[in-house]
C-alpha cells in the first residue's frame, strides 16, 4: 500500500511541474502586450514603456519562470498587474463562491441522481424507467446555462422568491449567500444529476445479475433487501469513479454559470484576467484549478484502491 | 399566537411598508458590464474605471458636465493670462479628502508633478505634456505655466486622468481610492461589486443619493433578468439587441444618446491601394451608413461623415460628401487601376458593433468588386497588431476619446495619414483660445479629412441607457467616461 501511495503522489508532483510549465510557455507565447492593453488605445509610448519596467516584463522568460515557480511553493503567487493585489488572495476570495458552489451542486445532483438511478434498475423495462431514462438523457443534453436562465426567469423575475444572481460575501450574510448560491447549483447539477442516475441504474442492473444477489435471495433475502444490503454497495464503485471526473467537471463549468449568474467566482476571475492579459493572474488561477482536479483523481484513485484492494496490486 | 398579537403584528407590518413607500428612496444599484481592474483613475485607461469613480469619489480643478462644457470643479475660479500660458487656480476653501485630510494647493502640484514624472502611468500623459510648470502661491492658489498655449487645457485638467489625489493616498487609490468628492468608497467585493456611500463632510452640494453600489453584470440575458426582477434599478449603457424588452414598459424608461465614439472603418493610408485616394474614395462611395447602422447597432448610433461627434456645436454635416453610389465607386476603382477590384483583410477587435459592422461592410464592398477577407481578434492581440504594429489593410473601431480630430495630425498613428497641411492647421488651433477661430479651424479640419477619405466614417456609438422609470438626472450623453451620480435621485 505505501508503495502504490509513493508512486501515485510522484504521479501527482510530476504532473503538477509539467501543468505549470506548459501553462507557463502557453501564456507567455500568447501576442499581446499587457502594459499595453491596460493603459488603452491613445496612451503614450512613454507611460507603456514605464509600466513595463513596472510590471518587470522585460526579464527574460526563464528567469520569471523559475521566479514564479519559487514563488508558488512558499506560497506566493505573484501580484496580480492590473489589481494590484496578490494574486493568492485574489483566488482564495474567489475559491469561497466556487468551491461551496460546486460542492452543493456535487450534493444536489447525488441527492437526486442516485436514488433515481436505483428506482430505474429496480423498475427495469417497465415505464417508470423508461420515463427516468428520457428524463435523464434530456438533462444531460439540456446545457447548463440555459437551464439557468429557465431557472432564474421562473424563480427570480416571475417569483421573486430569488436573487438573479450576484453573491453577499458570506460573513456579511451568510443565508443571503446560500439563497445566491440556490439556482446556480441547480443548474450545474442538472447534468450531473442525469449522468449519476444513468451510470447507477447501468451499474446496479449489472450488480442484480450477479452470483452473490442470488446467494443472498436464496437467504431469504427480498429483492429490496438484497440490492440494499449488497447490491448498492457494489454499485457504488464505477459511480466513484464518475463522482471523481464530475467534479473536475463541474469546477469547469462554473465558468459558464458564474456569468450567467453574475457569481464573483474563480471562473469569472480567469475570464476577465484572460481578456485583461493579467498573466500573472491567468497563471496562479489555472494553476490552483489543475491543483485542485489532478488532486480530486489522486484521492478517487485512493479512494478506489481503499475499496477494492485488488486494484492496489495491479496499479 | 393569539388573533390579537398576530393583528398587532399585521398592522405595523402594513405601517412600515407605508411609511417606506412614502419616504424617498434613497439608495441605487446600477448594473455596469465591467469591472474595473483598479479604481485608480490616473493610471489605467479602462473606462470601467471612471465609470465608477468620476467625479463620484474623485473630482478635478475643473469638471465637465452633461453637455460636454467645462464648469469649476475643485477650482472655484481662474483667470488666463493674454498669450494663454498662465494660468491662475482659486481653489474652494474647506475641502477634504475622504480620509479626512484638507485639500490644498499643495495637492493639486503634487498631482501634475506626478503625472508629468518620467516613470508616470497616467494613460493620457500625452494630453498634460503643455504643463510647464505647477507653482503654489498659497495654500488656495495655484498657478500652472504652459509652454504653449493649448485651446483644450482646460477640458484635459476636467478628465478623469487628472483628478486630484493627495500624496498620503496616492499610491494606494488603485484598491482604496480616496478623493474629495460628493461619494465615498466603501468596500469593493472583488467580481461582484463596488459600494459607495456619501460623504458627510462633502464641501458642494449634497447629492440625493446616500449610497449607490455597482453591480458588476457581464452577460446581457442575466442584465435584463435583474432589471426586471429589480435586482438593479438601471445601468447607463446597455446592449442594444436587448432594448426591446424595455421601451413600452411604463416600469423602465430607455436614455438614447450619444457617445464620445467615433467608429471608422479605419483604413491603412500607408499601405497599397490604401495610399491611392481615389481607391479610399471608392471605399467612401461603397459604404452605405443606414444599412450599417441598421445592422450592426439595431438602428441606434448617428451617421457620421467625418472624425467629430454629432452633439458637439462644432460638428459639421459632412454625410454627403461621397453618398453611398456603387456605380460611382466602380468607376473611381476602374480610374485607380483596379477595374476588378482587389482583396483586402478586415481586422475585427471582438466587439459586437465592429463585428456586425465588418459582415455588412464586406457584403457591401463586394458589389464593388473589392474582397474582404474577415479576421477576427481578440482585443489585446488587436491592440499589437493594428495598433502597435500597423500591421493590417482595414479595421473598424469606435474611438472614444473627447475631441480626439488631433490623431490626424500624427503620421505616426496607426493609420498613418501625413498631410502638411492639416498638421499646421492643428497647431494653429492648438495655440489658438478664441472661440469662433476655433470652430472656423475645427471646421476646416473636419472637411479635410472628409474630402481626402482617409478613413471610412461610419457612426457615433450610441449610449442607451434603461433605467427604472421613477429615476431623474441621469446622463443621455456621455460627453466624458463617467456614471455621474451627482444629479440622479428618485421621484415620487
Amino acid at each position: 500500500m505505501l508503495a502504490f501511495l509513493l508512486r501515485r503522489f510522484a504521479g501527482f508532483v510530476l504532473m503538477l511541474l509539467a501543468s505549470a510549465a506548459v501553462i507557463f510557455l502557453l501564456l507567455d507565447l500568447l501576442p499581446g502586450d499587457p502594459a499595453r492593453f491596460i493603459l488603452g488605445i491613445n496612451a503614450s509610448p512613454d507611460a507603456v514603456a514605464a509600466l513595463r519596467l513596472q510590471m518587470g516584463l522585460d526579464a527574460p522568460a526563464l528567469e520569471r519562470f523559475l521566479q514564479w515557480l519559487g514563488g508558488m511553493l512558499g506560497g506566493d503567487f505573484g501580484t496580480s498587474v492590473t489589481q494590484r493585489l496578490p494574486v493568492a488572495q485574489l483566488i482564495v476570495e474567489r475559491l469561497a463562491v466556487t468551491l461551496p458552489l460546486t460542492i452543493l451542486a456535487m450534493l444536489i445532483s447525488m441527492i437526486v441522481g442516485l436514488p433515481l438511478g436505483i428506482l430505474a434498475a429496480r423498475r427495469r423495462g417497465k415505464p417508470a424507467d423508461t420515463a427516468l431514462m428520457i428524463l435523464a438523457q434530456t438533462g444531460v443534453a439540456v446545457p447548463n446555462f440555459w437551464f439557468g436562465m429557465l431557472l432564474t426567469l421562473v424563480f427570480a423575475v416571475t417569483l421573486r422568491w430569488l436573487p438573479t444572481g450576484g453573491f453577499v460575501p458570506w460573513h456579511e450574510d451568510w443565508v443571503g449567500s446560500l439563497r445566491s448560491l440556490i439556482l446556480p447549483s441547480l443548474a450545474l447539477a442538472l447534468p450531473q444529476a442525469s449522468i449519476l442516475a444513468r451510470v447507477m441504474r447501468t451499474a446496479l442492473v449489472d450488480v442484480m445479475g450477479q452470483d452473490f444477489i442470488r446467494t443472498a435471495r436464496a437467504k431469504g433475502m427480498t429483492m429490496d433487501e438484497a440490492i440494499w444490503r449488497h447490491g448498492v454497495r457494489n454499485a457504488l464503485l464505477p459511480v466513484l469513479t464518475i463522482l471523481g471526473l464530475q467534479f473536475a467537471f463541474l469546477v469547469a463549468g462554473t465558468i459558464i454559470v458564474e456569468n450567467v449568474f453574475f457569481l464573483p467566482g474563480l471562473g469569472r476571475l480567469i475570464f476577465n484576467a484572460v481578456t485583461e492579459r493579467d498573466l500573472i493572474l491567468v497563471r496562479g488561477a489555472t494553476m490552483v484549478l489543475v491543483v485542485v482536479v489532478t488532486a480530486t483523481m489522486l484521492i478517487t484513485d485512493l479512494t478506489y484502491a481503499w475499496v477494492d484492494p485488488r486494484l492496489r496490486v495491479r496499479a | 399566537m393569539s388573533l390579537k398579537t398576530s393583528l398587532t403584528l399585521a398592522l405595523a407590518g402594513l405601517m412600515m411598508t407605508s411609511a417606506a413607500a412614502l419616504a424617498q428612496p434613497t439608495e441605487i444599484k446600477i448594473g455596469v458590464a465591467f469591472e474595473p481592474p483598479a479604481l485608480d483613475p490616473t493610471a489605467g485607461a479602462a473606462e470601467a474605471i471612471d465609470v465608477v469613480v468620476y467625479q463620484n469619489i474623485f473630482e478635478g480643478l475643473v469638471r465637465i458636465d452633461k453637455d460636454g462644457a467645462v464648469q469649476p470643479g475643485l477650482a472655484e475660479s481662474w483667470t488666463v493670462s493674454d498669450d494663454g500660458l498662465n494660468y491662475r487656480f482659486k481653489l474652494h476653501d474647506g475641502v477634504t479628502f475622504h480620509d479626512g485630510s484638507a485639500f490644498d494647493a499643495e495637492d493639486v502640484k503634487f498631482t501634475f508633478d506626478r503625472i508629468l514624472a518620467e516613470d508616470s502611468v497616467n494613460a493620457q500623459k500625452a494630453l498634460y505634456a503643455p504643463i510647464a510648470a505647477v507653482e503654489v502661491v498659497d495654500p488656495l492658489t495655484v498657478d500652472i505655466t504652459l509652454s504653449r498655449p493649448d485651446g483644450l487645457f482646460l477640458f484635459n485638467i476636467g478628465r478623469g486622468d487628472a483628478v486630484i489625489v493627495a500624496p498620503e493616498s496616492a499610491d494606494n487609490n488603485a484598491t482604496d481610492p480616496i478623493g474629495t468628492g460628493p461619494f465615498a468608497f466603501v468596500q469593493w467585493d472583488r467580481g461582484s461589486r463596488v459600494i459607495l456611500e456619501q460623504y458627510g463632510p462633502y464641501w458642494g452640494d449634497k447629492p440625493a443619493l446616500t449610497r449607490a453600489s455597482f453591480v458588476f453584470i457581464g452577460d446581457t440575458g442575466a442584465m435584463t433578468n435583474a432589471l426586471l426582477a429589480g435586482d438593479i434599478d438601471g445601468t447607463n449603457n446597455f446592449a442594444a439587441e436587448a432594448l426591446p424588452v424595455f421601451e413600452g414598459n411604463p416600469q423602465f424608461k430607455v436614455l438614447v444618446g450619444l457617445t464620445e465614439g467615433e467608429t471608422i472603418l479605419a483604413t491603412n493610408n500607408r499601405k497599397a491601394p490604401f495610399d491611392n485616394l481615389l481607391v479610399r474614395q471608392a471605399m467612401a462611395h461603397a459604404l452605405d451608413r443606414e444599412e450599417i447602422i441598421e445592422g450592426a447597432t439595431y438602428g441606434y448610433g448617428a451617421p457620421i461623415g467625418t472624425h467629430f461627434a454629432p452633439q458637439n456645436p462644432d460638428y459639421l454635416d459632412l454625410t454627403g460628401t461621397y453618398p453611398h453610389d456603387v456605380e460611382k465607386a466602380k468607376a473611381l476603382l476602374a480610374e485607380a487601376g483596379y477595374p476588378d477590384g482587389f482583396s483586402a483583410t478586415l481586422k475585427l477587435p471582438p466587439v459586437a458593433y465592429a463585428r456586425l459592422s465588418g459582415q455588412i461592410i464586406a457584403s457591401q464592398f463586394a458589389e464593388v468588386g473589392i474582397k474582404l477577407e474577415l479576421v477576427n481578434s481578440e482585443f489585446a492581440q488587436w491592440l499589437e497588431d493594428v495598433f502597435a504594429n500597423k500591421d493590417f489593410d482595414l479595421t473598424i473601431i469606435a474611438h472614444v476619446e473627447p475631441f480626439d480630430i488631433g490623431i490626424y495630425a500624427n503620421p505616426d498613428y496607426y493609420f498613418g495619414y501625413d498631410n502638411p497641411e492639416f498638421q499646421a492647421l492643428n497647431e494653429t488651433l492648438t495655440a489658438t483660445l478664441d472661440a469662433a477661430e476655433r470652430t472656423r479651424l475645427v471646421q476646416q479640419m473636419q472637411t479635410i479629412i472628409a474630402e481626402d477619405a482617409v478613413n471610412g466614417y461610419l457612426f457615433e456609438l450610441a449610449q442607451t441607457g434603461v433605467w427604472n422609470a421613477k429615476l431623474e438626472g441621469m446622463w443621455p450623453n456621455s460627453p466624458v467616461e463617467g456614471v455621474v451620480l451627482r444629479d440622479i435621485h428618485w421621484t415620487e
